[in-house]
């Protein structure tokens, strides 16, 4: 039995930091943010760059697209300089056994109202959960995260589950 | 446009994707990762063949597809599992199937689709599911 040989990665340190939500942060969206994120995955609809057609489809100024939450506004004392959210944020209490890598496993978003240039969005996140699989690639750590998104009204209004995988 | 279940819809979002892609991608979300823009570190601290984009970037190009098919703004949920990694040089096709239709109440639609974006090989690299009210 050498699956008993194998040491769970998970400690009861990381079980511990299950659930506890973060410091909030801050994300702006704003008109410039929009259009970058819409060149860099090539949308031609003229919502994403022309305030007046944004309006004219109903919106309050250029909407985001699928994907785009906000970038965190960066302070180089608190920000993590290659990611841009804050440092600190990731992933906790390291596993029984290092792990060098890390894929994006999965990103699901669930949004509650338009997003839109001029928003400012406060951000939570915690941990939901651990899995351990053993894959082709070999054991794998498994951490799913929920950060809820308020606008300035206090409106949630995005939800994202992430699914981080390290191996 | 009333959506009915089996409706299929396909875009090529992106073709022979380049480091100039991924870099643009780095520059709009802000994530400097190493591992999308410097091979040396991708090779060297990861043994990856190459840089490799964003799994985002992915999800970013199939969203487009999915808003210039079922429209912009009325995005419900928008779930992906990034199956493969994408290289320079690949080229996505994102593929949609409605696979549930419902009445959201007001008069529209609740439309429900599947989600694949394949390589050049018909390799997935992407799938989920999206919901949109139309």
């Amino acid at each position: 039995m050498t699956q008993e040989a194998t040491q769970s990665l998970i400690t009861d340190e990381m079980r511990a930091t299950i659930g506890q939500e973060s410091e909030p942060w801050t994300l702006e969206v704003d008109k410039l943010s929009v259009r970058m994120f819409a060149r860099s995955v090539g949308h031609t609809d003229p919502v994403y760059y022309d305030e007046a057609a944004a309006k004219a489809a109903g919106y309050r100024s250029l909407p985001c697209p699928p994907g785009y939450l906000g970038t965190p506004i960066f302070n180089p004392a608190t920000s993590d300089s290659t990611f841009g959210g804050r440092r600190g944020a990731g992933p906790g209490p390291q596993p029984s056994r290092p792990l060098t890598r890390i894929l994006n496993g999965g990103t699901e978003i669930e949004y509650f109202d338009d997003i839109c240039a001029g928003d400012v969005l406060t951000a939570t996140t915690h941990t939901a959960s651990f899995e351990e699989r053993t894959g082709s690639i070999g054991q794998m750590l498994i951490t799913t995260s929920k950060t809820v998104y308020k606008n300035q009204n206090g409106k949630v209004v995005a939800i994202m589950t992430g699914t981080g995988i390290r191996y | 446009m009333a959506f009915k279940v089996g409706d299929k819809h396909e875009a090529v979002v992106i073709e022979n994707v380049v480091r100039t892609h991924i870099v643009k991608y780095a520059g709009a979300s802000g994530d400097f990762n190493p591992l999308h823009h410097d091979d040396t570190a991708a090779k060297g601290l990861a043994g990856y063949p190459s840089v490799f984009a964003h799994g985002m970037l992915s999800m970013g190009l199939t969203g487009r597809m999915v808003t210039d098919w079922l429209g912009k703004g009325n995005l419900k949920k928008y779930g992906v599992r990034f199956t493969k990694q994408v290289w320079p040089g690949d080229t996505l096709t994102a593929k949609g199937e409605v696979t549930n239709v419902a009445d959201a109440g007001n008069g529209k639609q609740l439309v429900t689709v599947k989600l694949v974006t394949v390589n050049q090989a018909g390799e997935s690299v992407v799938e989920g599911e999206a919901v949109a009210e139309v």
